[in-house]
């Protein structure tokens, strides 16, 4: 991604003393982060590290107890509806209604993002992800792997800017997940940001060009996994293995 | 005597699973003491006497109760459907305020109960032999103002009570009490114009719906961000 | 730190102690039994107060709510919680001496008075607001939730209050709380019930405040004690 001199270009995310507190327990402590747009970014963790929390915060679906963020320049309190105009989101759940048909799912988002030519972009959407045939019937009757391809086409949809993905492989055949890496290796071509968290390291680190580890809330390495010269695993061991001191 | 040993272990299981949490007698207990409350206020119009003939407040108290209750189940629905297939998720992501998710709902159930409202107020003109072609325009005033204020304040409570276990139960409870004000004015505004009486009677009454309807739904569109967001 | 809460502490259980003493002497030697309705009248001294105090602890849960809406703040929501508590237990009195007082002087167990029936929808307002916490998942929603709630229930209540008034005066009161004659020592009698059971309120509210935040405190540990020995060394 070239850097341009003229105007300059806000980072996909800078966020700085991100602080989620739930109750008295802290979730995220202080994060702060920056990351370039362009980049793809895997966030590693075990559980309860706060991965979840800062993927909803960045998709604005909560809100931070202190500090601030901002998304492609715009700020994440004050221009929540902003921002999620230029996010696609994609978690475990595919956030379709079972009731209606793919068409019909595809056309309210689509005029919810008030997106541009709707049909013609459901069409080439549903044939893009293979489910063509298959657009005037219920989603509750789709399996699994054509509702995940149905909900990459509902994230997409709208031509995001940022893909934010909360562990998108989980529960997905081979060919969900080829499927999977070849979208996001092609919305990368056009220039697109992708944040993703991921338990998996094979399938984290193959496309990603920046890592995070994140541990009981805090930053426990950030930067170009592929310039390590040590294994990932064992960075990743350093940083987590011993149990956190603190509670 | 197989049957009863068929029978009995599946009762003490649910005993012991009440006796521990003790949530649905508990919340029965409450609804039934709710009901009674309403009921009074309904059909009572003093201190615990019915007037002699007073076929007009016991009309008014019913159709009110039919329209309660056949609320209470729509309004049951509003979040459920989307909170149950986790698609909920997918509205909070959309590019608009909350408060206009609040709006949205709002008018879909103000539209789901005038369809029920427009049928009972028929059943209820051909099962009472009620004479209401000519009460019709004062009548469906208060119904609007009614069902209004039911349907601001029922929305917001269903948007809380959806993420409960017992959400039904838990609507229920704590929506009867904040209505209570709507359903006073609502059935002695009806008893009224049932009665004959005309329009600038009933405009004290018809001035507290107002009041609670501007009230309930500027607050509700102010404070429905929070009841959705973490 | 401890040691300055208990000193605190002590003090204020000592006022409430010797003021609810001062004022049982008050209530029962020092004020003059009422003419026409007897000893029962005393009621009253508890009664007010009571009454009072109730609706002061939900306005707290409106403000509390507030503010917890706006500083996200746990504290606040654990103050709101607990006010809600207290405030339910002495409505529940509120209604208990109400139909205590009503049984020998108008020989029945309820009215539907005003301000009685009132505080009844009140009581319900709040008790809902208890199950609301008590059904919904502990967590930041569930505070929102509760928050949200509990400034509807106070706004409703004047709009009750009206709404119900309205319908009485369709039929008129004939029963009357208010027709007792007051004299001197009878107010001063009021006003250190008063004093007593505030002083009782902000003791219990003390208590519960302290009790909520250690519980939360031990749930939230507990969590993080499982989640950590659930990960596993590899």
């Amino acid at each position: 991604m070239s850097e341009s001199t003229q105007a300059p270009i806000p980072p996909a995310v800078r966020i700085s003393n991100l602080t989620k507190q739930f109750g008295f327990i802290r979730v995220l402590n202080g994060i702060n982060l920056t990351l370039k747009q362009g980049e793809f970014l895997t966030v590693f963790g075990p559980n309860g590290a706060g991965k979840t929390t800062l993927l909803r915060i960045l998709s604005t679906l909560t809100r931070p107890t202190s500090g601030n963020g901002t998304l492609l320049g715009y700020d994440l309190a004050q221009d929540g509806a902003l921002v999620r105009y230029l996010i696609g989101v994609l978690t475990h759940h595919p956030l379709l209604f079972p009731t209606l048909t793919g068409y019909e799912n595809l056309k309210f988002y689509g005029q919810m993002f008030q997106v541009q030519h709707l049909p013609d972009r459901i069409e080439t959407l549903l044939h893009e992800v293979g489910l063509s045939e298959q657009r005037d019937q219920l989603v509750e009757t789709f399996s699994r792997g054509m509702q995940q391809r149905l909900a990459i086409a509902r994230a997409l949809l709208h031509a995001p800017r940022l893909l934010l993905l909360d562990e998108p492989y989980t529960g997905l055949d081979h060919e969900g997940i080829s499927f999977l890496t070849q979208t996001l290796k092609a919305f990368r071509a056009q220039g697109g940001t992708v944040i993703m968290t991921s338990h998996d390291f094979e399938k984290g680190l193959e496309l990603c060009t920046k890592a995070t580890i994140l541990n009981d809330g805090n930053l426990a390495y950030y930067g170009d996994p592929t310039t390590l010269e040590e294994p990932f695993e064992a960075v990743y061991q350093r940083c987590v293995g011993s149990p956190s001191k603190a509670l | 005597m197989n049957l009863m040993k068929q029978i009995w272990p599946i009762v003490w299981k649910d005993l012991l699973s009440e006796l521990r949490t003790r949530e649905v007698v508990l919340a029965m207990c409450f609804f039934a003491c709710l009901v009674l409350i309403i009921f009074n206020f309904a059909f009572f119009t003093g201190m615990g006497d019915t007037q002699g003939g007073d076929t007009q407040g016991i009309l008014a108290g019913m159709l009110w109760v039919a329209f309660l209750f056949a609320g209470v189940l729509g309004l049951n629905q509003t979040f459920g459907a989307e909170k149950d297939r986790e698609v909920l998720q997918g509205l909070l992501l959309c590019p608009v305020n909350r408060a206009s998710i609040y709006i949205s709902k709002v008018i879909s159930n103000l539209l789901f109960m005038s369809i029920m409202e427009i049928l009972i107020l028929g059943l209820f003109a051909v099962l009472f032999r009620v004479t209401i072609w000519k009460v019709l325009p004062a009548l469906g005033l208060i119904i609007v103002l009614g069902t209004l204020g039911f349907v601001c304040v029922g929305t917001i409570l269903a948007a809380m009570a959806v993420n409960a276990r017992a959400r039904e139960i838990l609507l229920t409870v704590i929506l009867f009490p904040m209505i209570v004000p709507v359903i006073i004015a609502a059935v002695k505004a009806t008893e009224k114009v049932l009665a004959g009486a005309a329009l600038p009677e009933i405009t004290g009454w018809l001035k507290l719906l107002v009041a609670f309807d501007l009230i309930f739904f500027l607050l509700a569109y102010g404070t429905f961000d929070f009841v959705l967001s973490e | 730190m401890a040691q300055k809460v208990r000193i605190g502490d002590t003090i204020l259980l000592g006022l409430t102690c010797l003021t609810m003493l001062a004022s049982l002497y008050a209530i029962f030697i020092y004020a003059p039994t009422e003419k026409t309705t007897g000893v029962v009248q005393k009621i009253f001294y508890f009664h007010l107060p009571l009454a009072f105090l109730s609706f002061f602890a939900f306005f707290l849960v409106f403000l509390a709510s507030i503010l917890y809406l706006y500083s996200q703040d746990v504290r606040w929501d654990i103050f709101a919680q607990s006010s809600a508590e207290i405030g339910v237990l002495f409505c529940s009195l509120v209604l208990i001496t109400g139909a205590i007082w009503a049984r020998p002087t108008w020989n029945v167990w309820w009215t539907w008075d005003p301000r009685l029936t009132t505080a009844l929808i009140l009581w319900f307002m709040y008790v809902a607001y208890l199950m609301l916490r008590k059904l919904l998942k502990p967590g930041v929603q569930t505070s929102n939730i509760a928050s949200v709630f509990g400034i509807i229930s106070f706004i409703n209540v004047p709009i009750t209050f009206f709404a119900i008034r309205m319908w009485r005066t369709i039929h008129p009161v004939v029963i009357d709380q208010s027709g007792i004659h007051i004299s001197a020592p009878m107010v001063i009698t009021l006003l250190l019930s008063l004093a007593a059971f505030s002083f009782l309120f902000v003791v219990l509210l003390r208590i519960r405040v302290r009790v909520e935040k250690v519980l939360r405190a031990y749930e939230e540990l507990y969590f993080l004690l499982e989640r950590n020995k659930k990960r596993l060394p590899s």
